[in-house]
């Protein structure tokens, strides 16, 4: 089994505070996980430290085949990460987003076109500023990056924060063809009846660190039976 | 790094036209220098055009402050600087195209100052390839130095007050060295005024190579 994410006892700082205290964790090839949680927990911690962005200082950190605590610039061009604020210049329009993120990988902008209408934003949408954009739209703007880049580990947090139910189903379509084709997506949410239908497993994490882990509930059956266990089990899942 | 500095200009480029801040803050403040400290040194005349290779000078320094100010700017959003990290560009990529695009933008301001000291002092260059020399390798020096502290202050809440008390007093020498060049290019002192070319040219080379270094840890730091 290809691990896409290998943790063990990683410890992350954020500046001078702990991100992550020692976090246990795998994520294979073509698997989607869902991390739920309280806020604090530690979800938008680990995306960012799996991402390089937040240096792990002790433990084991393995993404994509390489050491985080050694080469971490290494996995980023790798690596597709939705954050909370969305990677985009206010004056450039979607499209010019999109091809300066595509481009900036070294990749081709064929896949350009395709993304942005993937994700609904065609005609003059495609040509207006972000500044001008609703936050849905921007988050779209956002997602037809990852889709036009391709990544090998999706990153998402809080995918579904901020969309209509029509983008909502596209990520959900997106997460699903992602790990089709290999990739490994790791996603947060304090939307657990979005998160989990979409999980091949499910961690919930609490004080910077993986809490529980369950199998995911891909199919209405499943997502219930998760997350009536979380329930009963106390667990504070957002 | 070339291509991934020609992509990074590009996108300053693109984003400082449509914004206009250049063309209508920039430039104006630049214009506003100029004719403010030729009211404080008075109508002479005589006075005015020995001034005005400083004041020409000065006014670029201020240009230049406001223009880093404005290139940090466009990647002070967290998710700018995260997708900036994330794409896999060259540091020294981002550090020579963020510099290119600031010199672009001084290189428009100084044409504008150029024709405003010859409209309002009364000046005109004797030896133009000095002057040119001399604006050229400032330029550089400027842009680089901006660009680099521009980084060091990224990351900083006080950043917009913090940038002016650390550029200016480091670029203080191409104030000195282009003064002294430009007003030996007005009056023809080629050899006098070409010593000055030996200290813009290092503080340009120097502050090139220091950036395209240092980018990269200041970056992850901010």
């Amino acid at each position: 089994m290809d691990l896409a994410v290998h943790f063990r006892t990683a410890v992350a700082l954020a500046g001078r505070f702990p991100a992550l205290s020692g976090v246990d964790l795998d994520v294979a090839a073509g698997e989607v996980l869902a991390v739920l949680g309280p806020n604090g927990a530690g979800k938008t911690s680990l995306l960012r430290a799996c991402a390089g962005l937040v240096p792990v200082t002790s433990g084991e950190a393995v993404v994509l085949g390489c050491d985080l605590r050694k080469d971490r610039t290494l996995v980023r061009r790798r690596v597709g990460l939705l954050g909370h604020a969305p990677s985009l210049y206010d004056e450039l329009t979607a499209l010019e987003n999109v091809r300066f993120a595509v481009r900036a990988t070294g990749a081709g902008t064929d896949r350009v076109g395709p993304a942005l209408d993937r994700l609904g934003l065609a005609g003059r949408l495609r040509r207006t500023p972000a500044a001008r954009m609703s936050a849905g739209q921007r988050r779209r703007t956002a997602l037809a990056v990852l889709v036009a880049r391709g990544p090998e580990l999706w990153l998402l947090d809080e995918p579904h924060a901020g969309l209509d139910a029509d983008a909502r189903a596209i990520v959900g379509s997106l997460v699903e063809e992602a790990a089709s084709s290999g990739a490994a997506v790791v996603l947060t949410s304090h939307e657990p009846d979005l998160a989990v239908p979409l999980a091949d497993r499910v961690a919930v994490m609490s004080g910077g660190r993986v809490a529980e882990e369950r199998a995911g509930g891909r199919g209405a059956a499943a997502t219930e039976r998760v997350l009536v266990a979380l329930s009963q089990d106390d667990v504070d899942v957002a | 790094m070339w291509r991934d500095a020609l992509l990074v200009a590009g996108k300053d480029v693109r984003i400082e036209l449509r914004s206009r801040v250049a063309l209508w803050q920039v430039l104006p403040f630049a214009v506003l220098v100029l004719v403010l400290f030729g009211f404080a040194l008075g109508p002479g005349p005589a006075a005015l055009r020995a001034a005005a290779p400083g004041l020409y000078w000065l006014a670029v320094l201020f240009s230049t402050v406001l223009a880093t100010q404005r290139s940090v700017a466009i990647e002070s959003g967290e998710g700018t600087r995260d997708g900036l990290r994330l794409s896999g560009i060259d540091p020294a990529g981002v550090f020579l195209g963020k510099a290119a695009a600031v010199a672009i933008q001084l290189i428009a301001v100084q044409v504008v100052l150029g024709a405003g000291i010859v409209v309002l002092f009364d000046v005109h260059l004797q030896t133009w390839w000095l002057a040119l020399a001399a604006s050229v390798l400032a330029t550089v020096g400027l842009s680089a130095a901006g660009v680099l502290y521009g980084a060091l202050s990224a990351g900083l809440r006080v950043r917009e007050t913090l940038l002016p008390l650390l550029v200016l007093p480091i670029v203080a020498p191409v104030l000195i060295a282009g003064s002294r060049a430009w007003s030996a290019a007005v009056s023809g002192a080629v050899a006098s005024g070409a010593s000055w070319l030996k200290i813009l040219g290092p503080f340009a080379a120097v502050y090139l190579a220091v950036g395209i270094a240092l980018y990269g840890p200041l970056q992850e730091t901010a």
